[in-house]
């Protein structure tokens, strides 16, 4: 699966969606496949801070646990319950209906183009 | 063979509700022959190996002089003077060490480590003899749960042998090395479904098998990993770590391998602290979200004041603890 180029990501294998002053996460299709079938997603809560490559959330797949690393500082305002109820999601439509989180940062650190992760997860 | 072909719940269900493949052919296979054959493993393994009759097979344990275990094993018996000893991928030089030292003292032997040779393909699930039925010259229903014949699959003259390590009935098909992807891919043809490592383990784990470097390794002795009916202490012959065995046997052996349930979807996986209030009282070996039954289940050793069936216990999850209670094993069962 190719990753969308209006997205941003990090080499912990989030991607994040600008829009204003909110940032949308979730786990790229890469780390998806890698994971497995996920069975399972703890997410922070709402009102919690993040800060940026602190680990935030884990997703649980049937052999392993991927840890959700913050790409950015901030706060987090939603979190995604149908992937909590349904963690499948996250293999399913991990750039659509498998987000993760939706952040109000406070900062926008420098986070890699979709070529950059492309480069770095050998595909492209 | 690859951790998964599709996904892991879809090859574990599969297996559960229909049928599929696992490509094992990276486990040992050491044929043991001669007119003392027989003696000789019964020497050399703490099972009777010269009680199995011919075509029948047994699960079978082979121990170091500390009683502890070097591997866990099947034995097949071809015929009189033969005999086919199948161990884990991992354990092939050591097991095939040992029985070679040990065949030293035994006369005329051969041990031969053919595992290049062949190919060995895992049917498993409750279609899988049906479906198999359909490719192979031998009648299937002959052949009784843990045995072994000759056949052919697919045109290929292959050993049929009713065993497996999923809890469900089935066959693993031993073929030369050469013929692997021309019987996996009949076998893909028939509508089973090719699975992968992750399924193989979840499955062996509902059906409470240990698996060696995680139930069983060499700081291990059979009572504690609760296969103390494997070894035949009751019989005449001496066998390689049958003095210490016998003395283990007589002891309360701590800690002790348990199966383990909890709830919810959070797994309690290999090497997990397992604790008694603030005390670490053992250690998870294997777990998962049991893909059948939707809920925690692990396998683990805790001390022996800790393992009555009904007790209960935490798993330190990542720093998250989770309420576990002591059950008996198998987690899962086929209705028969």
């Amino acid at each position: 699966m190719s990753n969308p180029t209006n997205l941003h990501y990090t080499k912990e294998h989030e991607w994040v969606a600008i829009e204003g002053d909110v940032a949308t996460i979730g786990i790229t299709a890469y780390a998806a496949e890698k994971l497995g079938d996920v069975v399972f997603v703890d997410l922070p809560k709402v009102g919690s801070s993040t800060t940026y490559m602190k680990i935030c959330g884990e997703i649980e797949s049937t052999k392993s646990v991927g840890e959700l690393y913050a790409p950015l500082d901030g706060e987090v305002i939603e979190t995604n319950s149908a992937v909590v109820d349904a963690p499948e999601t996250v293999n399913a439509d991990p750039f659509g209906n498998g987000w993760l989180i939706k952040v109000r940062f406070t900062s926008l650190p420098q986070l890699l183009t979709a070529a950059e992760y492309d480069a770095l997860t050998g595909e492209g | 063979m690859p951790v998964r072909y599709t996904s892991d719940l879809a090859e574990h269900e599969a297996v559960r509700t229909n049928a599929g493949v696992f490509d094992i052919s990276h486990m040992a296979e050491i044929f043991v022959s001669g007119p003392q054959a027989a003696t000789f493993l019964d020497y050399a393994l703490v099972i009777q190996s010269s009680a199995i009759a011919i075509g029948k097979a047994k699960y079978a344990l082979i121990c170091n002089a500390q009683g502890h275990i070097i591997d866990d094993l099947i034995v097949y018996r071809l015929a009189e003077d033969q005999f086919l000893v199948i161990a884990n991928a991992g354990n092939r030089e050591p097991v095939v060490s040992a029985l070679k030292e040990r065949a030293v003292f035994q006369g005329f032997v051969g041990v031969e480590d053919r595992s290049d040779d062949f190919a060995l393909l895992a049917v498993q699930g409750p279609n899988a003899v049906a479906l198999l039925q359909k490719i192979t010259d031998k009648d299937l229903s002959t052949l009784s749960y843990y045995s072994i014949d000759e056949g052919t699959v697919d045109g290929v003259a292959s050993y049929l042998c009713r065993t497996g390590y999923t809890g469900e009935d089935g066959f693993e098909v031993l073929i030369p090395a050469d013929k692997a992807v021309q019987v996996f891919n009949a076998l893909i043809e028939l509508g089973i479904q090719p699975c992968g490592l992750a399924a193989r383990d979840t499955l062996r784990l509902e059906a409470g098998m240990p698996l060696y470097g995680h139930e069983l390794n060499l700081n291990i002795n059979p009572y504690q990993a609760g296969l103390g009916r494997v070894v035949k202490l009751e019989r005449d012959e001496d066998f390689v770590g049958k003095s210490a065995l016998a003395e283990l046997a007589k002891q309360e052996v701590s800690p002790v391998l348990v199966g383990l349930v909890g709830t919810g979807k959070r797994a309690a996986r290999a090497e997990y602290p397992i604790l008694s209030g603030e005390n670490q009282i053992g250690e998870v070996t294997s777990g998962a979200l049991s893909p059948t039954l939707g809920y925690p289940v692990a396998m683990g050793y805790v001390a022996k004041e800790f393992a009555q069936i009904g007790d209960e216990v935490e798993v330190d999850i990542r720093g998250t603890r989770l309420a576990m209670t002591v059950v008996k094993l198998p987690f899962y069962k086929r209705s028969k």
